[in-house]
């Protein structure tokens, strides 16, 4: 059974079912409230809920039942008496030791929870650094969307902030330092390149727990491959139909393996030529293959955003699903390979995790 | 010649009233808004953070009304005076 949760613009909405034998929704929170992320703990059952109230601002949500009482998480917020207010929640992941938690945010922004996120501490050494004035957000704001973790090693983390790019640490976040080398986006004039303050907009990035100096990175203009745990990047999107898109997940068995989807440009942020289609690698983005069977194949303009594509299992047995702002919810049981419709007729659909 | 010292009327609803003990009116002492607000956050620390932001503003789509008139943070509190405290109206975007 596979429990999938998705964060959509007006509520919390979760299903059960098994691939290709279809998914009943079991629940529904936050009601008419703009859910950015929710994810099960699998270590300790509790689920956690980003929600960004229009009203009275972000809070991170935990609870046992997803149609049980929801409680307010504490210390989620910035410093007292600054300039500077938090944004939004935009995901949140577990952490390599006991009750260990990550949440990044806007405006640049992360938290750690070492009591299964029931309080947070916002992570100083990121929040300190001496560069961040100069930090650029993208058009989602300047989100910290992405956090890497290293298997069986609490010290050594990478987070990626839009616009401000890669940020590696090997002292579980005391101190970092950036990892953008061979980032080098077409929206920058030449001069700036050699710059490591200019804007890097990052649009997720995931590392291979299989062999994890392996990164794979969905770029704002680009699909990197890093082979030395983020330090530099190679451009791997030759063979994509664009290099443009948000999402990106791997198969956790498979170092060479990724999956994302190609979004027409930045001008033009919907599906290609109105089809539906994943992007699968298993050579480490040397080639690619579209992976659309079950997908809507014409006059489907669709957007996926960064939180919006997300894994469950391995190898053979790998899921995938994504949901996409037109409300729908799609998903694989057999890696790729063939697709149904898992959801449909919802709100915008933020972000998906399964497990 | 006697100092008038009745606390103002703060009225809270929805989530906000939830959070101060399920109560919509409380009586507290402040010479501004947000001198209001900081005391609604010593007496029910669950709000902090719900009506005013980390920077001490009040969050964008809150209104404050003092005596029925629209208010920000700095706006005096006469003694009994009533201040409200709602949503703003959005819509639009959502």
């Amino acid at each position: 059974m596979t429990e999938l949760l998705v964060g959509t613009k007006k509520g919390l909405f979760v299903y059960e079912g098994e691939p290709g034998d279809g998914f009943e929704m079991t629940a529904r929170a936050f009601a008419g409230e703009p859910v950015d992320f929710a994810m099960r703990d699998p270590r300790s059952g509790r689920l956690l809920a980003t929600v960004t109230s229009p009203f009275y601002g972000p809070k991170i949500w935990h609870a046992e039942d997803a149609a049980g009482e929801w409680e307010q998480a504490d210390g989620v917020a910035l410093p007292e008496g600054g300039d500077q207010a938090l944004e939004k929640i935009w995901v949140i992941a577990t952490g390599e030791r006991d009750g260990l938690l990550y949440a990044g945010g806007d405006p640049g922004v992360l938290f750690e929870s070492h009591d299964g996120g029931l309080t947070w501490e916002l992570n100083a050494g990121l929040w300190e650094q001496p560069s961040r004035p100069d930090w650029q957000p993208g058009g989602g704001g300047l989100c910290l969307h992405s956090i890497c973790t290293w298997p069986r090693d609490p010290d050594k983390l990478a987070v990626a902030v839009s616009a401000a790019g890669m940020w590696l640490s090997e002292d579980g976040g005391r101190s970092w330092r950036r990892g953008n080398t061979g980032l080098n986006p077409a929206y920058l004039p030449e001069e700036a390149l050699r710059d490591e303050n200019a804007g890097r907009c990052v649009h997720h990035v995931e590392r291979s727990p299989a062999q994890p100096e392996r990164m794979f990175m969905q770029f704002h203009g680009g699909v990197f491959r890093s082979d030395d745990a983020g330090e530099t990047w190679t451009d791997i999107a030759e063979g994509l139909p664009s290099n443009f898109g948000f999402p990106l997940t791997v198969d956790p068995a498979d170092p060479d393996s990724a999956y994302v989807i190609p979004l027409v440009a930045d001008v033009d942020r919907v599906t290609p030529e109105g089809r539906v289609r994943v992007y699968e690698t298993r050579d480490g983005g040397s080639s690619w293959s579209p992976r659309g069977e079950g997908l809507p194949a014409e006059h489907a303009y669709v957007t996926v955003l960064r939180q919006a594509f997300t894994r469950t299992g391995q190898g053979p047995e790998l899921e995938l699903y994504f949901g996409s702002t037109t409300g729908e919810v799609f998903g694989s049981g057999d890696a790729g390979a063939t697709w149904s419709t898992t959801a449909y007729r919802l709100p915008p659909v933020f972000s998906v995790t399964a497990g | 010649m006697t100092t008038d010292t009745r606390p103002a009327l703060l009225c809270l609803h929805g989530p906000l009233r939830q959070l101060a003990g399920g109560r919509t009116q409380h009586e507290l002492e402040g010479a501004t808004v947000i001198e209001l607000l900081r005391s609604l956050e010593r007496a029910y620390p669950e709000i902090t953070g719900w009506i005013l932001d980390e920077r001490g503003r009040i969050r964008r789509h809150i209104n404050v009304f003092v005596a029925g008139e629209l208010s920000s943070e700095a706006t005096p509190v006469a003694p009994g005076e009533r201040v409200e405290v709602l949503p703003a109206i959005t819509g639009g975007s959502r």
